[in-house]
């Protein structure tokens, strides 16, 4: 049995918000690097620009990258072997994203009902998903998801004879129509199967994947191919100003679905694709 | 790259054309969605706006909050279609011009041309770029709205990009139709 105390919980997620809000990984730096010097596009080449100048900015003073610094989105992942004293798990969680975010001088950005619209005026709650493994791990990966982006996710029930034509189709259209508006080049997240909620868990976790990482089952990684070459040749480009470059990165991700059904979620996610692990 | 006083964008305006790179210098005011709504229940009500907009730019962007030593935190634009149902009425009062990230609809770019307006864009996401180049910062309306209250801001060589001229151009499909192709 391994014991963890919540103040330590919400000290590590606290600095976790914070640097998470400044500092983009490297393999999406590199990307976005990667993308700039593919891009043929006059003004998407501006655009790439004045990414890069604003992420160096942004790791000069350890300030956000983006001014929405987002909804934070939790995935612990939590040992069955493991033991939390010191209160609430789920409150020292929102006590470190309300700490981060007021002494991090973040922006605020949740209402605490979603027709009242009162802010909460600490950027709580987080929405938290939990996982049970064996063992004594204990991890939490943080995002701080954007709301432009994020407002230009779908979900749909296909039906199985739509198959993998339906499914990219799908896929496609929701890029075309919500690319221009979502800060592209995104990256784009999609859950296959499963349930309702199910395919869209898995359009969220699979914008945690590394950049580039392809689906292991062969005919996935295919259709990931052929929806990435098919979006950048749609013409959006950088911001939607036209240009090579729509998506960045897309990743596929399955589940065991039901006879009748084929569920297709799609995550979008703006370049500033924010998220980090904290291990325990 | 162009560089315009704010306060002589009234007499350039006919000059712009998409995709033009402009830096702005001067004041503007900023809001988005709650302060929007809010500014047009009041029309709807026969109250005046929180400042007079005639010839003046809204930024639609909502900022973090300042560190120690900063005039405001990064401060990149919001999706600007999120406005669509307000800003034609805005433009109709006088506003002349407004700055955001992404295409607007087909009521917002007639409205533009009805004022002989412009739409610029700014690249999102560049919160301290945005910030960088904002040279003060005062709420001057609707301060409970946090982030969202309304600003009156001055800018020195800001930089964007015009999106929509006076008479209709849309940069984003004009630009989209050359980069589109068919993958083999």
């Amino acid at each position: 049995m391994r014991t963890l105390h919540t103040a330590d919980i919400t000290k590590r997620v606290a600095q976790s918000v914070i640097h998470l809000n400044a500092n983009l990984a490297p393999d999406l730096r590199f990307a976005l690097k990667n993308a700039a010097g593919s891009e043929i596009s006059p003004i998407g080449k501006t655009v790439f620009d004045m990414i890069e100048e604003n992420l160096v900015l942004a790791e000069e003073k350890q300030r956000p990258v983006c001014q929405d610094t987002g909804m934070v989105v939790a995935f612990v992942t939590c040992g069955q072997d493991v033991h939390v004293e010191g209160g609430s798990l789920e409150e020292a969680i929102h006590q470190g994203v309300r700490e981060g975010y007021t002494q991090g001088y973040l922006r605020k950005s949740v209402v605490a009902d979603p027709l009242d619209r009162t802010n909460t005026g600490d950027n709580t709650p987080a929405v938290i998903h939990y996982r049970i493994v064996p063992g004594e791990t204990f991890e939490i990966t943080l995002t701080a998801k954007g709301f432009g982006s994020e407002n230009k996710s779908r979900l749909k029930m296909l039906m199985p004879s739509d198959g993998e034509a339906g499914v990219i189709d799908f896929v496609l259209e929701a890029i075309e129509q919500g690319a221009p508006f979502a800060c592209a080049p995104v990256i784009v997240g999609v859950g296959i199967g499963g349930t309702f909620e199910k395919s869209a868990l898995l359009a969220k976790e699979a914008l945690l994947l590394p950049m580039g990482y392809r689906n292991e089952n062969p005919r996935y990684a295919r259709m990931e191919e052929t929806i990435i070459e098919k979006s950048n040749a749609l013409g959006i480009g950088p911001m939607g100003m036209g240009g090579l470059n729509t998506v960045l990165d897309v990743r596929l991700r399955s589940f065991p679905t039901h006879i009748a059904g084929l569920p297709v979620a799609i995550n979008m996610c703006c370049y500033v694709n924010r998220h980090e692990k904290v291990v325990f | 790259m162009r560089r315009i006083a704010i306060s002589e964008l009234k007499t350039v305006v006919r000059t712009l054309k998409t995709g033009e790179r402009v830096l702005l210098t001067g004041d503007l005011y900023v809001a988005r969605d709650a302060a929007h709504k809010r500014m047009t229940e009041a029309l709807a009500s026969g109250e005046n706006l929180p400042f007079d907009i005639k010839d003046q730019i809204i930024f639609y962007m909502g900022p973090c909050p300042a560190a120690p030593g900063e005039v405001i935190g990064p401060a990149g634009p919001t999706t600007s279609h999120r406005m669509d149902a307000y800003s034609p009425g805005l433009f109709k009062r006088g506003l002349l011009g407004a700055i955001g990230k992404g295409n607007v609809s087909q009521r917002v770019i007639d409205a533009i041309v009805a004022r002989g307006g412009v739409y610029f864009v700014c690249v999102g996401g560049t919160g301290c770029l945005s910030a960088d180049r904002i040279k003060s910062a005062e709420v001057i309306a609707y301060p409970d709205l946090g982030a969202e209250a309304i600003r009156h801001i001055r800018v020195e060589d800001f930089p964007v990009i015009v999106a929509v001229d006076a008479f209709g151009n849309n940069v984003f499909d004009e630009q989209r139709k050359i980069y589109q192709h068919s993958e083999e």
